[in-house]
């Protein structure tokens, strides 16, 4: 079968639902007012609350929702077959994204802009704020370590791309400045930095010197030692102190300076991404060689562990801070909420969709597929690599040169998630500082002092020895709990949009039904896992996933206690108060 | 006529693409531009809010300019009144 087979079912199921399910949730359950005054209008000051165009806010919305996330999550699950991952991107989408993204942009915009944590906090009470702020905390802590240790791998597997993606970085400050003192433009600035970009990747792919390969300079794969410390492997443990470095610097410049035109170049990045991909499979219409449903996955249940591997792509948390910060004070009209949160959504499900058909048509054979994706283990570890292989496949459908494509490809996924770890570095700085305000820590609200602790904290997480290996080789094992964090954010910000919407005497079935499923199964995947296989008792007892695990099981509980409790008062009470 | 047609929807197209990435830069530019303004504003009534101004003198020649901005800024400062018993603005 062709692998334009899975991409056509995906359109089609994205189309119904856009056209059926989230027209309803529009009139029906949101009562979207096209005579609302947005918070744009209302607060028009130029910078934060601007109308804009809905074309012009989905494009922007969609850009900073996407990342490298809805592709690592869909090249691992699709581990236990095609079918499983598939299911559950679109109907997570469908059924759950849509209605998180576009709730929460609802939500916010029916109060003043605010951003779902202040929401949190007068929607249930300061508790749930708290709440919220330490689950942020935790996501991001996840997404540093994962995302470093992700760059890294890639860096290490395709040498070529290293130059472009450091190269990335001056020009992206010249931009800066460009637009900061001189009012420029950066359309074109941006096209010029691509160019030297793509055209470092083609060089270097041909060119051995201009590649950095630590793992040769430090004398082969062999190496396991880095100034005296045990690791997986030297280059590794270097390249995540370099990024460390980095990012402490990146994260404490202002953002026009370096983190805003990385953004523009990369949102470039994604569109040529999606572009080459989605017209390689059309044009080179290659056979999906991957099984439905994988029966060899044995180590590993499907059920419930695929619904924490694939968050972003089916539904996200991080999301809801999108759509309740930026988007929603930039709305321009009601009646938009549907096109930009839940279009939003579909756009992130489309690069989801063509992740897992990179992966699955990959491969030469299904034993092929089976031999790589031979456990859970191996799958976490090689998902990505075998997405950047598969999409370098499908890009050679567009005439760019074998030994060109997978370095393009991976500077694509590099720079997106170099982003995501600025911003996400940067956002551990605030919350941290939030919290030395809260519990009256001075010391931690200063600058410097929280982003050494966002850095040391996740550079110590990246590094994480898994039994006697060294540091480093426990990386893999972040992701579901990553995906976990991901889920309760989204299952609270679903909750408080369940009470919202009873608050306004709509049903809250479209929001709670998504937020049970998505408790449950996070409980469930949690329990498995740190009762099961990192606890004390198990035979292979390990402790910091254990510790953080039994954390976010504790978060889930206290999720699902507050969600009884508020629901079940809501339902005493029985008033419509005065919100929205 | 028919290519000049097909070129003014390319280059509305492009202007979109460019706007949809283009919108949190401007944001971002903007606020700082505010940042320096807001910076600009307190060194001007730096004098009636207690903090000596040798410049005083000059800048009241800048009040018609500014004085229309005032309201928002004392907002954005977090005061929900104007601090000056001599400019009262809301």
């Amino acid at each position: 079968m062709s692998g334009i087979w899975l991409a056509l079912a995906g359109f089609l199921v994205f189309f119904l639902g856009y056209r059926f399910y989230s027209k309803f949730i529009a009139e029906k359950i949101y009562k979207l007012d096209p005579a609302y005054v947005t918070p744009a209008h209302k607060y028009k000051d130029g910078v934060d609350f601007v109308p804009t165009n809905k074309y012009v806010l989905w494009g922007h919305h969609f850009t900073s929702i996407a990342g490298a996330a809805p592709i690592l999550g869909p090249a691992i699950a699709v581990y236990w077959g095609w079918l499983p991952a598939l299911v559950w991107v679109v109907l997570g989408t469908v059924f759950a994204a849509g209605v998180h993204d576009s709730g929460t942009l609802f939500m916010s915009v029916r109060n003043k802009g605010q951003s779902v944590g202040t929401l949190a906090n007068k929607l249930i009470g300061q508790r749930a704020k708290i709440l919220f702020l330490f689950i942020i905390l935790l996501l991001v802590l996840m997404v540093n370590a994962v995302f470093a240790w992700v760059i890294a791998n890639l860096f290490i597997s395709n040498p070529s791309a290293v130059l472009s993606v450091f190269i990335q970085i001056p020009l992206a400050i010249w931009i800066g400045y460009h637009v900061y003192k001189r009012s420029g433009r950066m359309l074109l600035p941006s096209l010029v930095v691509l160019i030297v970009m793509y055209g470092t990747a083609v060089i270097a792919s041909y060119v051995e010197p201009l590649q950095i390969d630590l793992v040769r300079y430090f004398g082969g794969e062999g190496a396991t030692t880095f100034i005296g410390l045990n690791a997986t492997s030297a280059a590794f443990f270097t390249w995540i102190i370099i990024l460390m470095i980095y990012v402490y610097f990146a994260s404490t410049l202002p953002v026009w300076k370096l983190l805003q035109p990385r953004d523009y170049i990369n949102s470039h990045q994604l569109v040529i991404g999606l572009v080459i991909l989605y017209a390689g499979l059309f044009i080179t219409s290659p056979e999906v060689t991957a099984p439905m449903t994988n029966p060899a996955a044995t180590d590993t249940p499907w059920f419930p562990i695929l619904f924490i591997t694939i968050a972003c792509g089916a539904i996200s948390g991080f999301h809801g801070l999108v759509s309740s910060g930026t988007t929603s004070k930039q709305l321009n009209n009601e009646r938009d909420v549907r096109f930009v949160g839940y279009l939003g959504a579909v756009g992130e499900g489309l690069l989801a969709l063509i992740a897992i058909i990179a992966v699955v048509t990959f491969f030469s054979s299904t034993d092929a597929f089976t031999a790589t994706y031979s456990s859970f283990g191996a799958a976490s570890d090689g998902g990505l690599g075998v997405f950047v292989q598969g999409a370098a496949a499908l890009a050679t459908g567009l005439g760019i040169p074998a030994a060109v494509a997978p370095t393009i490809i991976a500077v694509i996924i590099v720079s997106f998630a170099a982003t995501t770890l600025d911003s996400s570095v940067r956002l551990m700085r605030y919350i941290i500082s939030e919290l030395g305000v809260e519990y009256s820590l001075p010391t931690i609200t200063k600058k410097h002092v929280a982003t050494a602790i966002a850095v040391f904290s996740s550079a110590a997480l990246a590094l994480i020895p898994q039994g006697p290996n060294g540091f480093g080789s426990g990386g893999y094992l972040l992701w579901p709990l990553f995906g976990t964090s991901n889920q309760l954010l989204a299952g609270i910000s679903l909750l408080l949009l369940a009470i919202f919407l009873r608050r306004r005497g709509s049903s809250m079935l479209p929001a709670l039904i998504p937020m049970v499923f998505l408790m449950f199964m996070t409980l469930y995947a949690m329990f498995v896992q740190v009762f099961t296989d990192w606890a004390p008792w198990a035979s292979n007892t390990d402790w910091l996933l254990f510790t953080f695990g039994s954390i976010i099981f504790v978060f889930a509980i206290w999720i699902v206690f507050t969600a009884f409790s508020v629901i079940s008062n809501e339902r005493k009470n029985n008033k419509f108060k005065d919100i929205g | 006529m028919v290519d000049q047609k097909i070129w003014q929807k390319m280059k509305r197209v492009i202007e979109l693409y460019d706007e949809m990435l283009s919108t949190p830069h401007r944001t971002e530019i903007a606020r700082e531009l505010r940042d320096e303004d807001d910076l600009f504003l307190l060194l001007v009534y730096s004098d009636m809010l207690g903090i000596p101004n040798p410049a005083f003198y000059y800048t009241l020649e800048l009040y018609p300019f500014i004085i229309e901005r005032f309201h928002d800024w004392h907002l954005r400062m977090g005061m929900e009144h104007s601090p000056l018993d001599g400019l009262r603005c809301c």
